[in-house]
């Protein structure tokens, strides 16, 4: 009986992350496919990889999804590290609403968020392209900085930092040796993941971003309502080995702070 | 200060110090908060606010509108084809949710119960879809639905069909798009749950004479409920807003509150309108998570970290 259970519930686990891959397998095949058109097999061609490196347009989106990226997850870093450590400390009334409205935009449909930044930013006047899509991007990357630390900060034991003050720390100092090493790994994980959420992002960069500039994602939706070129299928597949270099990653680090813990 | 303190008397200096200490902690804290206080004020207070009071603002021709307090935007919405379009978001979410439940739980449950070395396994293989692009992932959904796709000719070359079948550009290939950018939020939310249970109550129920599913519905479900709270919202939430995964598989036939919004922000030039079905939209969604508190006690959804 419970042998036939567990092999059940395996059979289940393996059928569904089956499907689940299933729309991936199928990308990653047809970049290798010799043919413009992904309906048949024509024979095993590179030549989508070639010419993906000579595509100066998608090169470009590409690097500028990178680049948007790395900058949203850095500020939201900055912002969100030293808001969870600071709202773990003071005691405003301001406090709940304001851990409250900082995370509503991971809260929200990505719609709304997207919409209300394009008439906001109208109104202010500010130039869409970098500085538009950076702040609107650093909005819902500072929620999992923030959530991530604020989880990390209520499972240290906060006599460590109190002892290294007694000892004669300053608060800077006692912060830089004791709970910065303790929290990074938290830092690191909610950086991991803002910086993800960013290159995925399409629903908000398509109101935001401008004129001429385009990421990646808004480059593969406006080639998927008019024709997709068999390149994303390799970039595709180039950035999914990315993706699971960044996971096996990620899980190290994160097993280096269990093992911490 | 401080000498003065101790030459005067050696007692409140012993009260006092940890609370000055503090006072003095406290004040230079609120430096930490600061970035985060700015920018929640600037960027999210500031265009909530100012989605508000657009959506009471009055449209003019063009892309502008004049500030007014008028309740048209709202008045609007009983238009039977906006009715219909918001009636349509919620089925495709309702349905959504549900295949969700039905999928995704069973799943997270199974994955808890797993060896160590198991999960760890299973996490991974449930993350990597999850960091993929989603875009991506569609696009592979596209080539598999299409009519000289993938699926149709398995099907064809398996004999089980003579005409290729039109799933794409049709309700069931955007709710198939749908389920599956949002399965795994709902795995790892009961995941989560699950992981934390203390199964020697199920093993006590049973000891007790409770049947399997006497003690699944009484004790598991019960305790699993957080997470199959939070997988619900987490997955319900954004299906209001994901338009276009229903414009890719779904053609321009589907059109839901997402597209909506995006059509009259831009096309449509009717700032005030497309604020009041966001407002809309925003108001149904807190609401969603405000319920969830409720219910369950918490205020973290779970399973998102």
């Amino acid at each position: 009986m419970r042998r036939k259970h567990f092999s059940f519930s395996a059979l289940y686990l393996a059928l569904v992350t089956l499907i689940t891959y299933l729309p991936i397998a199928v990308v990653i095949v047809f970049s290798f496919n010799d043919a413009k058109l992904p309906v048949a097999w024509k024979g095993f061609s590179l030549r989508w990889y070639e010419t993906l490196l000579h595509d100066a347009a998608l090169m470009e989106a590409l690097r500028n999804s990178l680049v948007l990226g790395v900058a949203s997850s850095a500020f939201a870093a900055v912002i969100g590290t030293l808001g969870a450590i600071g709202m773990a400390r003071v005691h405003y009334k301001s406090k709940g609403m304001m851990a409250y409205l900082s995370t509503l935009p991971i809260m929200l449909p990505e719609i709304i968020l997207g919409m209300v930044f394009m008439a906001f930013f109208s109104l202010l006047h500010l130039p869409f392209g970098w500085p538009t899509l950076i702040i609107a991007h650093t909005s819902f990357c500072i929620p999992y900085v923030f959530l991530m630390v604020k989880a990390r900060l209520v499972g240290i034991d906060k006599s460590i930092e109190e002892a290294a003050r007694d000892l004669g720390a300053t608060p800077v100092r006692a912060f830089f040796d004791i709970t910065l090493p303790l929290i990074l790994p938290a830092v690191a994980s909610g950086c991991i993941l803002s910086f993800a959420m960013s290159f995925d992002d399409v629903v908000i960069s398509i109101f935001v971003n401008g004129p001429t500039l385009s990421t990646l994602p808004i480059k593969v939706y406006t080639q998927m309502r008019t024709g997709v070129t068999p390149e994303i299928n390799a970039l595709c597949t180039i950035l999914l080995i990315a993706v699971i270099l960044i996971l096996l990653l990620s899980s190290a680090l994160r097993r280096k702070a269990d093992d911490r813990q | 200060m401080k000498h003065l303190r101790t030459s005067e008397s050696a007692l409140p200096e012993v009260q006092s110090a940890p609370e000055a200490a503090s006072r003095v902690k406290r004040d230079r804290w609120w430096l930490c908060i600061a970035p985060l206080y700015a920018f929640t004020l600037v960027f999210v207070l500031g265009p909530a606010l100012y989605m508000v009071a657009v959506s009471f603002a009055e449209n003019t021709a063009g892309t502008g509108f004049r500030w007014a307090f008028t309740l048209d935007n709202f008045l609007k919405l009983r238009d039977p084809v906006y009715l219909n379009c918001f009636r349509e978001s919620f089925r495709l979410a309702v349905s959504t949710t549900i295949l969700n439940v039905l999928i995704g739980y069973p799943f997270g449950y199974f994955m808890g119960r797993l060896s160590v070395r198991g999960k760890r396994v299973m996490m991974f293989l449930v993350m990597v879809p999850f960091w993929t692009s989603s875009l991506i992932r569609l696009y592979g959904w596209l080539i598999i639905l299409q009519v000289k796709g993938v699926f149709n000719n398995l099907l064809i070359a398996l004999g089980l069909i003579d005409e290729p079948l039109k799933i794409l550009y049709s309700y069931p290939a955007v709710l198939i798009g749908m389920v599956y950018a949002l399965l795994p939020f709902m795995i790892l939310a009961v995941y989560t749950s699950v992981e934390k249970m203390d199964w020697t109550l199920v093993e006590a129920a049973r000891d007790l004479g409770a049947t399997r599913a006497k003690a699944f519905f009484t004790i598991t479900l019960r305790m699993t409920l957080p997470g199959l709270m939070s997988g619900v919202i987490l997955t319900f939430v954004p299906s209001m807003g994901l338009f276009f995964i229903a414009d890719i598989l779904g053609g321009n036939k589907i059109v839901l509150v997402g597209s909506l919004i995006q059509d009259q922000m831009t096309r449509g030039g009717n700032q005030p309108f497309a604020a009041a079905l966001a407002l809309v939209l925003a108001v149904m969604t807190t609401l969603m998570l405000w319920l969830y508190r409720k219910v369950t006690h918490t205020s973290e959804l779970e399973g998102m970290f």
